[in-house]
């Protein structure tokens, strides 16, 4: 729904370079790519729900960024942007997905047989291992763009689904805006509560947009898995577990996803979905696999080991605070995760991730005994 | 609630790189995007009632927008597009009613505001036990014609039970103020006079383009430059000023910032920042101008002392002077004569005049009637770093509360008498003497 000048009617009685906008301080890639040829192509231009041009980019528009960080500075408001706003999203897309082409097929793989090991990553390094996702619901815009009436149906039918499984994944769904202070306090102590976004990335983008209404927290009762509903996108979906038995997070995490998806099939609102683009999402960043799969691990020397950035490079993981991104790591505790998310399946990356921690718990062995792990260094993945 | 910034912790805008965009990190200025209410003086001379914008009318039919993005919205019932507002405080809110909601949902102004766009602020922001917010903006002049259902309410709820019908009343004749030349300079710090502007023919912060943002500056830019005399200045925009021009305007008070204000930011007003935003002062910095920030245009006269009659002096006759250039250029300032001059928030209608000084009361603040004086004489308080910050050494800015429904000159004619007043009474108060006769009426 609209969002300040994006519905202004006036816009197009104004030239191209006098609404073109000013990207010269800006450093994300959306500004590296939008020229005025692309913005003047694509300036009238909607998708059916609306959405517009000036919508795409207004968040990178606002947000200059970082010269340290690249920042994507374009987002979706429904299925079809990426299809509209192609000229703007393929270059994005190929930036920022390690040279992916407007013609590449993306592999999706959720059979969590696939995987090998990952039940032994050591226990005395790796604390907890965590693999999470989102799904978009077809049939409805992204949270830029949803109005209150889509939303609610988002979480109408979110609860219906979740609700309905059983076993290991029976669970209770928790609304935001009903919270009891016991609830709330309860989920902020297992880590699962999200709130208000307060990044200018996401406000300027209209994700926050009627805050808390229809935004919620759906877990099961083990405290295992654990779905966002309404937040960044409309569904997120973490699998997690203290320990190191990835295999078994990953497990879950495929059951869960795929009886989950059944019931959105069931009721006609499968969940958006291409072979070009994998699972669609409201950040082109999370187009793909939308997966990031990682362990908290303790890697205090290696972490001082001055390959360690190239070592995480070549194994195609990265590194996080165990605050999350743009956080530091405390006591030498780090979140290793993959880096990739569009052109390798689900499988691929979290077995980037087991063999990376595997490796990287090896060298850190080594460092404590002062050897060298020249030796162990892997070639580029 | 507690927040968990485990992903969003963003030490990526950390204030060195963000001052090198010209944004200032002057806290102060903060405290006034918190502002419950803005005042602007108003300014008589405009008397035919609104026409639309020749372009407009032409234009807006051949538009491939249309309002789509509204009739996807019409697809669900009103009932399941109807804001949540049980936990809300603010003016929208005790108006909005969801059968109000269903009337006025399709509906959409000639530049394509719709309801939502109204009221997405009110939403987003539930409001504050304590200070009673409005909740709902204005996207074009339009706006509170076509959502007049919605807006009047609000608008007598706010300015003391305006109505529909009545009538607003502009003065900006300076020779009308009596005295105002003689408030004791040891008591009164500093006398200031602002208000704002709208330009016809263009959308309001909330809903302006980047083409006409930039045509405001424009137009406001040359305007200015034609300013001489004790008027002439220069025009600093905010996104390649100089770090030096930047430090200056920071020590004289006068450099704004991208607004921080939740209330400001969920109604879009900060979208492109900093383009075609700027300030531009006169030489001898008594006179500054205000460009796209909350407003097209905020204009500000302010000096030291407490010679009020020399700063409204100065406030009208520069407006005046602008006012003159931008009609020449076909570009008059939006108004009607009931609702005066039209601006982004309803509380800003009228006259959008807050005119006020700074002065010393550290006994009357203490008096147990301090509030109740303010109030007869139709005066609020606010710290010295503005609304929402908290008096320092007995200092307080006293200024108007009204802002619909009473002139220019009788706005400031009532901060004038109401501070001479309150200076005689802290006298007494210093001497251990009783004010009690000299409480006044209900004005």
């Amino acid at each position: 729904m609209p969002f300040g000048n994006t519905h202004n009617n006036f816009k197009l009685n104004y030239k191209n370079e006098e609404e073109f906008p000013d990207l010269t301080k800006h450093n994300n890639h959306m500004a590296k790519v939008l020229t005025k040829e692309i913005y003047a192509k694509l300036r009238d231009k909607q998708t059916p729900t609306g959405y517009t041009l000036d919508d795409v980019i207004q968040t990178g528009v606002d947000n200059p960024g970082h010269p340290f960080i690249m920042t994507v500075g374009c987002v979706a408001g429904d299925e079809e942007s990426y299809e509209v706003f192609k000229d703007l999203f393929d270059p994005v897309i190929c930036d920022r997905h390690g040279g992916y082409k407007a013609t590449d097929k993306h592999k999706t793989d959720l059979n969590f047989e696939n995987l090998k090991g990952g039940d032994d990553l050591d226990p005395n390094y790796v604390l907890s291992s965590r693999v999470r996702t989102g799904r978009s619901i077809k049939g409805y815009a992204l949270p830029p763009h949803n109005s209150r009436g889509e939303r609610r149906a988002v979480e109408k039918l979110s609860v219906e689904a979740l609700n309905s499984l059983d076993g290991e994944f029976k669970g209770k769904y928790y609304p935001l805006k009903s919270m009891t202070d016991a609830e709330q306090e309860q989920l902020i102590a297992d880590h699962f509560l999200f709130d208000k976004p307060v990044s200018p990335l996401l406000l300027a983008a209209g994700m926050a947009r009627d805050w808390p209404d229809a935004r919620g927290i759906w877990h099961n009762e083990n405290k295992t898995f654990l779905v966002w509903v309404n937040e960044e996108d409309h569904l997120r979906v973490i699998s997690m577990q203290k320990g190191g038995n990835m295999k078994e997070v990953f497990r879950r995490f495929c059951v869960g996803l795929n009886r989950i998806e059944e019931i959105f099939k069931k009721h006609n609102h499968g969940f958006m979905w291409n072979e070009h683009l994998g699972y669609v999402l409201t950040c082109p960043s999370n187009l793909g696999t939308g997966l990031r799969g990682g362990v908290h691990v303790k890697l205090p020397k290696l972490s001082e080991h001055p390959k360690f950035e190239e070592i995480l490079t070549r194994l195609r993981l990265q590194k996080r605070g165990t605050g999350g991104v743009d956080t530091a790591s405390v006591g030498g505790v780090f979140d290793i995760s993959n880096a990739d998310r569009l052109g390798s399946s689900e499988v691929e990356q979290v077995q980037c991730v087991v063999d990376g921690v595997k490796l990287m718990v090896e060298m850190e062995k080594k460092l404590e005994k002062g050897e060298a792990i020249d030796s162990l260094i892997p070639a580029q993945k | 609630m507690k927040t968990i910034y485990s992903r969003y912790v963003w030490r990526v805008f950390s204030s060195k790189r963000v001052d090198k965009i010209g944004f200032s990190t002057k806290p102060s200025r903060c405290a006034d995007y918190f502002k419950a209410e803005r005042v602007r003086t108003s300014f008589c001379c405009n008397w035919h009632y609104f026409l639309s914008h020749p372009r407009r009318v032409q234009l807006a039919s051949t538009m491939p927008f249309g309002n789509s993005h509204n009739q996807l919205k019409m697809k669900y019932s009103a009932e399941a597009e109807y804001p949540d507002l049980s936990k809300h405080n603010n003016h929208m809110a005790k108006v909005l009613t969801q059968a109000m909601y269903e009337r006025l949902r399709g509906k959409q102004t000639p530049s394509g505001f719709t309801l939502d766009d109204v009221i997405q602020t009110g939403v987003d922001n539930p409001g504050h036990p304590f200070i009673m917010t409005v909740g709902c903006v204005a996207g074009d002049e339009e706006t509170y014609e076509v959502f007049k259902e919605l807006l009047d309410p609000v608008i007598e709820d706010r300015h003391g039970g305006y109505k529909p019908t009545d009538k607003h009343k502009t003065d900006l004749n300076p020779g009308n103020l009596k005295g105002g030349d003689d408030l004791d300079p040891n008591y009164v710090l500093s006398s200031r006079v602002r208000t704002g502007r709208s330009v016809r023919g263009f959308s309001l912060p909330p809903h302006c383009s980047r083409g006409e943002r930039r045509a405001i500056e424009k137009l406001s830019v040359e305007a200015l430059g034609a300013l001489s005399g004790d008027l002439k200045g220069k025009y600093y925009a905010l996104k390649n000023m100089t770090e030096a021009e930047q430090q200056q305007l920071i020590d004289d008070h006068f450099l704004f910032d991208k607004p921080v204000s939740p209330l400001l930011l969920a109604s879009g007003m900060a979208r492109d920042w900093p383009d075609a935003r700027g300030i531009w002062h006169n030489d001898n910095k008594t006179f500054l101008v205000w460009v796209n920030e909350e407003d097209h245009l905020r204009v500000i006269s302010m000096q030291k002392g407490g010679n009020m009659k020399e700063v409204f002096t100065r406030f009208c006759t520069g407006l005046t002077k602008i006012e003159e250039l931008f009609k020449n250029k076909g570009h008059a300032f939006m108004w009607n004569e009931h609702l005066g001059y039209v601006l982004t928030c309803p509380s800003n209608l009228g006259t959008g005049l807050r005119g006020g000084v700074h002065v010393k009361l550290p006994n009357m603040s203490k008096h147990s009637k301090f509030e109740e004086i303010l109030k007869r004489l139709r005066l609020q308080k606010r710290g010295t770093g503005g609304v929402d910050t908290a008096a320092v050494g007995g200092v307080f800015d006293i200024s108007n509360a009204d802002r619909l429904g009473f002139s220019e000159v009788a706005l400031v004619q009532m901060v004038v008498d109401g501070v001479k007043l309150l200076i005689e009474m802290e006298k007494r108060l210093e001497k251990g003497q009783s004010i009690d006769d000299l409480i006044p009426a209900q004005k």
